[in-house]
C-alpha cells in the first residue's frame, strides 16, 4: 500500500497545479468516460449496496452458532461454508462490509473535517496558532502512520471505538499540511484579493472563496482515504486489537481462521477477497477522479 | 556540506522533544491507574491506601506530569528507558537487541522491491501504453490494495501448506526470512513501481531528453544515465518513507512469521498493557524514523547538485 503520505504529496501537487489552472467543469460527465473509474465506482456501490442491505440479503444470522456444522466447506446452503462455529461465512462477510465501510465513512468523515479545517485555519491566519500547529503536524508525520495508531490503541485498550480514535488522531495531520499548502497559495490568488478589497470578513473569505477552490483534492484524497482506513481498521482488527467477538469483522474473521489454516484455508481466504476488493475499488475511484481533476492528464 | 549537515541535526532537535512529549503522553491518558495495575501484577488485588501511596511513590507517579516527563526524557538520553512490566528486561535494552533483526528484514524486503520496482517502472514508462505497461499498472494497483497480513497467509498457504518448501514461521534459518520479506517486498514493490513510473514519464518529457536524442545518445544512455538518474531523486524520497516504516517495526508481518524484532515485540507488550515498552516504542520508532529522514536528505544532496550548490553554501 503506498502511505498515505506518498499519495497526498501526489495529489497536492496537482491540486495546486489545478489551482493555477483554475476551473474544472463536469467532473461527473468527465469521470465515467474513465474505464477505470467507473469500474471503481461500480465495485464501491456494490459493496455500498451490499453493506446497507446486508440483513436482508444474508442468507443466515452471522452470530448463529452451530457445533454441528463447523469448518464445513463450500455447499447450496452455505455458499462460502462454515467457520469454527458454524457460522455462515457469507452472512458475516456481508454483515462484516457494513462495518468496514461504516467504520471507515465515519472516520475518513472525522479525518477531512478535522484536518481540512485546522488546515484552512492555520493557512489562512498564520502567525504562532500556525506554528503550534505546524509542528504537532510534523512529530505526528515522524511516524509511519500504523505504528503511532496502533500505539495508541495499545494503550486505549482494544475495541473498535479505541481503533477510530487512534486512525483519526494520526491521519488528520496529513490532511492539516497540504490543506494549508494549498490555502497559502490560494490566499494569494486575485479573487482573495478582490474580495479583501470589497470588504468581505475572513470568515466569508474562506469559506466562500478559498474553501471551494481547494476542495477538489479533497474529494480525491477522501477515496484513497477510504481504502486506507479499510486496510488499517482490519489490520488492527487482526492483530485483535479492534472489533471483538463474535462482530463480524472481515480482519477479525481472518484472525479467528488462523488456528484452522491447514484443515480449512478457505477461511483465509474470503474475508481477504473482500477487503482487497474494497479497496481496490476506492483506489480506481481515487485515481480516476485525479486524472479527472487534474488539468494535465485530462482528455478533451 | 558540513554547515549543511549541522543545520539539518539542528532542525530535528524540536521534532525529536516533540516525539519524546508524544511518547510520554501516551502513559498519562493510558485509562486506569497504573499503580493499581501495577499491584495487580504483583498479586495484590484489594491494596490498603498505604500500599497505593508506597507503589505510588516507588513508580515515580507521585510528582506532576511535567517533571515526571523531564526525570523520562533525562533518563531515556542517558539510555534508561525502564523496565518492562512483562519481561522485567531494560526496555532500550530489549529493543535493541530485537532491532538487526527488523533491521534485515526491512533492509531485504526494500532492496527486493527496488530490484522489482525500478526495471519494471522503467520499462512500463519507456513503453507506455503497450500490453506490459498495462500488466504491471494493474500488479502495481492489486500490490498496494491488498492487505499485507493476508498477502501473508496467501504465501504460506502456497509455499508453505501446498508446496511445503518454506516454513511458516520462526527465525532458526535464513529460509525464515524469505517469506516475511517477500511479503513486505512486494507491497512496497507496488508503490515504488507507480511512482518509478510516473517520475520516468515526467523526465522523459523534459527537454534534456530530446536533447540528448538529438545529439545522437543512445536511447539506453537517455533513459537509464540521464533520466532515470533524475528520476531517483523522488524515489529516493519514497524509498526512504518505506524503509523507515519498515524499520519502525513492520508489526503485522513480524507477527504472523513470529519473526522476533521489535514489532512483534510490542505487538506481545500490548496485549500485556506494558506501558514502558510501548512508550520506549514509540520513541524508538520516532528516533529512527528522523535518522532515515536525514540520510535521504544528505543523499538528495549526493543525487542533485543543485541542492549542494544551490543553496546558502556557495550561491551564484
Amino acid at each position: 500500500m503506498a502511505t498515505r503520505s506518498e499519495l497526498l504529496v501526489e495529489s497536492g501537487a496537482q491540486a495546486e497545479e489545478g489551482l493555477r489552472h483554475g476551473g474544472r467543469p463536469g467532473v461527473l460527465r468527465a469521470l465515467v468516460r474513465e474505464p477505470t473509474a467507473v469500474a471503481g465506482l461500480a465495485i464501491v456501490l456494490g459493496m455500498a449496496l451490499v453493506a446497507i442491505a446486508a440483513p436482508v440479503l444474508a442468507p443466515a444470522d452471522p452470530a448463529a452458532v452451530d457445533g454441528a456444522r463447523r469448518l464445513l466447506p463450500p455447499s447450496l446452503e452455505h455458499p462460502l461454508g462454515t467457520d469454527n462455529l458454524g457460522r455462515d461465512v457469507l452472512s458475516r462477510i456481508m454483515w462484516g462490509a457494513r462495518l468496514s465501510l461504516g467504520t471507515a465513512a465515519l472516520a475518513t468523515t472525522l479525518i477531512l473535517t478535522i484536518g481540512v479545517g485546522i488546515g484552512l485555519a492555520v493557512g489562512y491566519y498564520g502567525g504562532l496558532l500556525d506554528d503550534v500547529v505546524m509542528r504537532v503536524v510534523d512529530v505526528i508525520l515522524a511516524f509511519p502512520a500504523l505504528i503511532l495508531a496502533l500505539a495508541i490503541v495499545g494503550v486505549l485498550g482494544a475495541g473498535i471505538g479505541s481503533v477510530m480514535i487512534g486512525v483519526v488522531s494520526v491521519a488528520w495531520a496529513d490532511y492539516a499540511r497540504v490543506m494549508r499548502g494549498l490555502v497559502l497559495a490560494a490566499r494569494e490568488r486575485q479573487y482573495v484579493e478582490a474580495a479583501r478589497a470589497v470588504g468581505a470578513r475572513d470568515l466569508r473569505i474562506v469559506l466562500r472563496h478559498v474553501a471551494p477552490n481547494v476542495l477538489a483534492p479533497v474529494i480525491v484524497l477522501a477515496s484513497l482515504e477510504m481504502g486506507g482506513i479499510i486496510l488499517a481498521v482490519s489490520a488492527l482488527s487482526f492483530l485483535g486489537l479492534g472489533a471483538q467477538p463474535p462482530t463480524p469483522e472481515w480482519g477479525a474473521m481472518l484472525n479467528d481462521g488462523r488456528p484452522f489454516i491447514f484443515a480449512a484455508p478457505q477461511l483465509m481466504v474470503y474475508p481477504g477477497v473482500a477487503i482487497s476488493l474494497v479497496v481496490i475499488g476506492f483506489n480506481l475511484l481515487g485515481d480516476g477522479l485525479r486524472d479527472v481533476l487534474d488539468p494535465h492528464t485530462r482528455r478533451g | 556540506m558540513a554547515a549543511y549537515v549541522a543545520r539539518r541535526v539542528l532542525s530535528l532537535v524540536p521534532v525529536w522533544v516533540g516525539i519524546s512529549v508524544l511518547a510520554f503522553a501516551l502513559s498519562v491518558l493510558a485509562p486506569g491507574d497504573p499503580v493499581r495495575q501495577a499491584l495487580q501484577q504483583s498479586g495484590i488485588d484489594a491494596p490498603s491506601p498505604e500500599q497505593v501511596a508506597e507503589m505510588r511513590r516507588e513508580l515515580g507517579l507521585d510528582a506532576p506530569p511535567p517533571v515526571r516527563y523531564a526525570r523520562w526524557v533525562g533518563d531515556a538520553l542517558t539510555g534508561d528507558l525502564g523496565r518492562s512490566i512483562r519481561t522485567g528486561e531494560p526496555v532500550l535494552g530489549a529493543l535493541a537487541e530485537r532491532f538487526p533483526r527488523t533491521a534485515t528484514l526491512a533492509l531485504v524486503a526494500v532492496v527486493l522491491g527496488l530490484a522489482i520496482a525500478l526495471p519494471l517502472g522503467v520499462v512500463s514508462a519507456v513503453l507506455r501504453n503497450s500490453a506490459l505497461d498495462h500488466v504491471a499498472r494493474l500488479g502495481a494497483l492489486v500490490g498496494a490494495s491488498i492487505p499485507s497480513f493476508w498477502l501473508a497467509y496467501l504465501l504460506i498457504i502456497a509455499f508453505a501448506v501446498q508446496l511445503k518448501v518454506l516454513p511458516v514461521a520462526g527465525s532458526t534459518t535464513p529460509q525464515h526470512l524469505v517469506l516475511p520479506a517477500l511479503t513486505l517486498a512486494i507491497g512496497a514493490a507496488a508503490s515504488l513501481t507507480r511512482l518509478t513510473r510516473s517520475a520516468m514519464l515526467e523526465e522523459l518529457s523534459q527537454e534534456y531528453v530530446r536533447t540528448g536524442r538529438a545529439k545522437g545518445l543512445r536511447e539506453r544512455a537517455v533513459v537509464v544515465r540521464h533520466a532515470l538518474r533524475n528520476a531517483l531523486i523522488a524515489i529516493a524520497t519514497v524509498t526512504g518513507i518505506r524503509l523507515a516504516a519498515l524499520l519502525g517495526g513492520a508489526v503485522i508481518v513480524e507477527t504472523i512469521f513470529a519473526w522476533p524484532g521489535i514489532g512483534k515485540f510490542v505487538v506481545d507488550s500490548i496485549g500485556a498493557r506494558d506501558y514502558p515498552v510501548i512508550q520506549g516504542f514509540v520513541l524508538f520508532a520516532g528516533t529512527v524514523v528522523l535518522a532515515i529522514n536525514l540520510a535521504v536528505d544528505l543523499a538528495y544532496v549526493w543525487l542533485d547538485p543543485r541542492v549542494r550548490l544551490g543553496g546558502r553554501a556557495r550561491g551564484n
